[in-house]
């Protein structure tokens, strides 16, 4: 078992929440979490619907291993149909809120209509009621967050909730969870807002208590922690360097895009990297990087808790500032940092402090303003926009300045809350934006590096790499080692990378296992936790089920082949210096071969033999 | 040789691994809130802190117990409550000066730490080594020999 077979549905348009059972014929297709919630997205709600709209439905998610003692058992993930995308959007979290929601005893929360007033949902175990939340609208996340806690004097109880970016109608805004963790990607937050939800509080104490076989789950964890512990990037890498660990080397392989993309290589890396982010500072001795942290159950610990320097111009007068909280990751000081030109450590880190308290995507906000700054370099934005800020890459002090107006909200706040590819419409630049879908591109630049831009063009939820890892492979030889350059296999690679992601992700899992972890680490405990049949062939065939699923539900809110490509200047403008100078993307290449190994037509459409060997 | 639990916060993470297989060991349920190990997290410190009963020689909790529900283990010397005996008075948990004595609402009784009868699950499972169960006599021995090596920088150490 491990599901807790309850699904918990709140209509907030008439203010009720009641209980039904898990449909279990499709837990047994699509496992939990990213998977089931998809199904019950694509049964229940109108692909072609507005995002936004009272029509869509919102979604928090456990996995069947959420909450237990397999490591890494603290995700859950947000489903919707994304407002930044019009596509199928899930966006995955750790931190304590997803294990507290299954220790309360449910398997999902599925959201739908829209309150006429805000609102919060309580939910202590089995006692679920909608709270006014009047008074927490404009608020942070972090004052959400605090206030919660004081009024319900809960000190155990874990908070999801959403700042005042996703209030303002920022698309990308994340739901923010125990202060600084984030389901960050496709605006998941912006359709809590939508609904007039603020915040999601949970107290659990009802214990999963219910694994199909329990000494033979003990083992297959204990063998899977065993082989975390040994292994050199989850044991060694990620607890020491965090993420980070990429800057210097993603830099040094010619695969770092820099300010917005024009350029591939950033001279500032090392300043903004995980070595530089343990570095004693001048003023107080400390280093950035307070400790690392784990999320709940996760026996690796790759989340970074930093202090900016005090005396840092960001911060100096801002005691609320010169604490400890979530640090940068390598996406975010990628896109707050690289992508803009700003190689001011502290400067990122106070950035990234305020993604975490108003909730908005760093990946997305720091590449939308990449683009802005772009705009303002050409001259298509100027200071009569930016109210004066000087937004010129490389500037930290405009960074800061206009991330503090964003939060705050204003006209260019709105304007810069549209994402890259609406800014740079309205301005007359579309080509300038790097997105897939309308979802902006992470940390590693698909001219350099091959496989990941095929990955990028052809994800559900838009530019991604959380949807088909193929850097694994091609930078780090993770489980076998593919050249950056070469076209030959990467169809089949990116194939293989997304369906056992899909996968993981519908476990309870953090795809971060799978460094050290291969299917047949993970199947099996499933396996031992589920009842059904969880060997490793059935678990690759239910992920190949969810891409199709989620590729389905795309298809019919309007995508076609035409959205499976990239941005003309990673097509067209070749790298101009490095270790990879003169290459450009060659998706042309990889397209044709990845619709015929997915089993697709050419036109990139599902056949009814396809659908039929899936059960879709 | 009995044996204590030791525990370095400078080394846990928060993953509470440890409030799960106290839990599980005790109530045959994945269910921190049954844990009789907590952590604590110091958010703006950037600080966990795993906390537990330290299984006191001359024992408060004990010693307040108005009807004996509390006795040693003479195997591994922790205050064992016995569920047959306890009342729910809870006036062991103002003696106890230290809170790790608690009343657990889903049983009527007090709860605490009993070493899992000299296997503790929580140690076992701490990936970080944060909590060990070490010789009693060694306790406080491992601050020692960092204070040790502060003062004679150039030492490496061994005991």
């Amino acid at each position: 078992m491990s599901w807790t077979r309850n699904v918990l549905r709140v209509d907030l348009s008439k203010g009720s929440c009641t209980s039904e059972p898990l449909n279990m014929e499709w837990a047994k297709l699509y496992l939990g979490q990213r998977g089931l919630a998809s199904k019950y997205l694509s049964e229940e709600v109108d692909p072609k619907c507005d995002p936004l709209g009272p029509e869509n439905k919102f979604i928090m998610t456990t996995g069947p291993l959420t909450g237990t003692m397999a490591s890494t058992s603290g995700r859950y993930s947000c489903v919707t149909k994304g407002p930044l995308t019009g596509a199928i959007a899930c966006s995955n979290s750790g931190g304590y809120f997803g294990a507290e929601l299954k220790n309360a005893g449910w398997d999902m929360i599925i959201f739908e209509g829209k309150s006429d007033k805000p609102v919060y949902l309580l939910l202590q175990d089995d006692k679920a009621e909608l709270r006014d939340a009047t008074h927490l609208w404009g608020k942070t996340a972090w004052e959400t967050d605090d206030i919660i806690h004081a009024t319900h004097q809960e000190p155990q109880m874990r908070i999801a909730t959403i700042g005042r970016t996703a209030e303002n109608g920022c698309l990308y805004a994340a739901v923010i969870n125990d202060k600084h963790r984030a389901a960050g990607r496709s605006g998941v937050g912006t359709v809590m807002a939508s609904k007039n939800l603020k915040a999601v509080a949970v107290r659990g104490t009802q214990g999963i208590g219910n694994v199909e076989d329990a000494n033979a789950f003990m083992q297959a964890t204990n063998d899977g922690k065993a082989v975390l512990a040994e292994n050199a990037v989850t044991g060694q890498g990620l607890p020491a360097f965090g993420t980070q660990v990429l800057m210097n080397v993603i830099n040094g392989i010619g695969g770092l895009p820099a300010r917005n993309m024009r350029d591939v290589g950033f001279e500032g890396a090392e300043h903004i990297s995980a070595e530089a982010m343990a570095e004693p500072r001048a003023s107080d001795g400390k280093p950035n990087l307070t400790t690392n942290a784990a999320c709940f159950g996760c026996t690796i610990a790759c989340g970074r808790i930093s202090t900016v320097d005090p005396t840092h111009f960001s911060v100096k007068d801002k005691p609320q500032y010169q604490g400890a909280s979530g640090g940068l990751e390598y996406e975010a000081a990628w896109a707050l940092g690289a992508d803009t030109g700003v190689d001011d450590l502290d400067a990122l880190t106070y950035v990234n402090f305020l993604c975490n308290e108003d909730g908005m995507d760093p990946i997305t906000y720091g590449a939308t303003v990449a683009a802005a700054m772009e705009m303002f370099e050409d001259g298509n934005i100027t200071t009569e926009h930016t109210g004066g800020i000087e937004l010129t890459f490389g500037n930290a002090e405009a960074f800061v300045a206009i991330t503090e107006q964003f939060c705050q909200g204003g006209t260019f706040a709105e304007d810069l809350g549209l994402g890259s590819k609406r800014l740079t419409e309205k301005y007359g630049r579309p080509e300038l934006s790097m997105t897939v879908k309308g979802q902006e591109f992470p940390a590693y630049d698909p001219r350099g590096i091959q496989g990941i831009g095929l990955n990028y063009a052809t994800s559900n939820r838009g530019a991604c790499h959380l949807r088909g890892y193929t850097i694994a492979s091609e930078v780090l030889g993770i489980p076998v080692k593919t050249e950056l350059n070469d076209t030959d296999g990467k169809p089949e690679l990116v194939k293989a990378f997304q369906d056992a992601t899909a996968l993981v992700d519908s476990s309870g899992l953090c795809i971060f296992t799978t460094f050290a972890w291969g299917m047949d680490n993970i199947a099996p405990q499933i396996d031992a936790a589920c009842e059904g049949d969880w060997s490793v062939e059935n678990c690759l065939e239910v992920g190949e089920r969810v891409w199709n699923m989620e590729r389905l539900f795309n298809e019919a809110a309007g995508f076609t082949a035409d959205d499976d490509k990239l941005p003309k200047r990673l097509l067209e403008e070749a790298i101009k210096d490095g270790p990879t100078k003169g290459q450009v993307n060659r998706l042309g290449e990889m397209l044709p071969k990845y619709y015929e190994v997915r089993g697709w037509t050419a036109d990139g459409k599902i056949p009814e033999e396809t659908r039929k060997r899936l059960s879709l | 040789m009995q044996k204590s639990l030791h525990i370095d916060p400078g080394k846990c993470t928060g993953c509470l691994q440890c409030e799960m297989a106290c839990s599980y060991e005790h109530t045959g349920t994945f269910n921190p809130s049954r844990s009789y190990i907590k952590v604590f997290t110091f958010h703006h410190e950037g600080r966990f802190a795993p906390y537990t009963c330290t299984q006191c020689d001359e024992a408060w909790c004990m010693r307040a117990c108005p009807v004996d529900a509390i006795s040693v283990d003479m195997a591994t010397g922790a205050k064992v409550v016995s569920d047959d005996k306890c009342v729910g008075c809870k006036v062991c948990t103002i003696a106890c000066p230290f809170g790790t004595i608690n009343y657990s609402q889903a049983t009527g009784k007090v709860v605490k730490c009993d070493l899992c009868g000299g296997d503790p699950q929580c140690a076992a499972a701490c990936p970080t080594s944060a909590i060990t169960y070490v010789d009693a006599d060694w306790t406080g021995y491992d601050r020692m020999m960092a204070s040790a090596a502060k003062s004679l920088p150039s030492a490496e150490a061994t005991a």
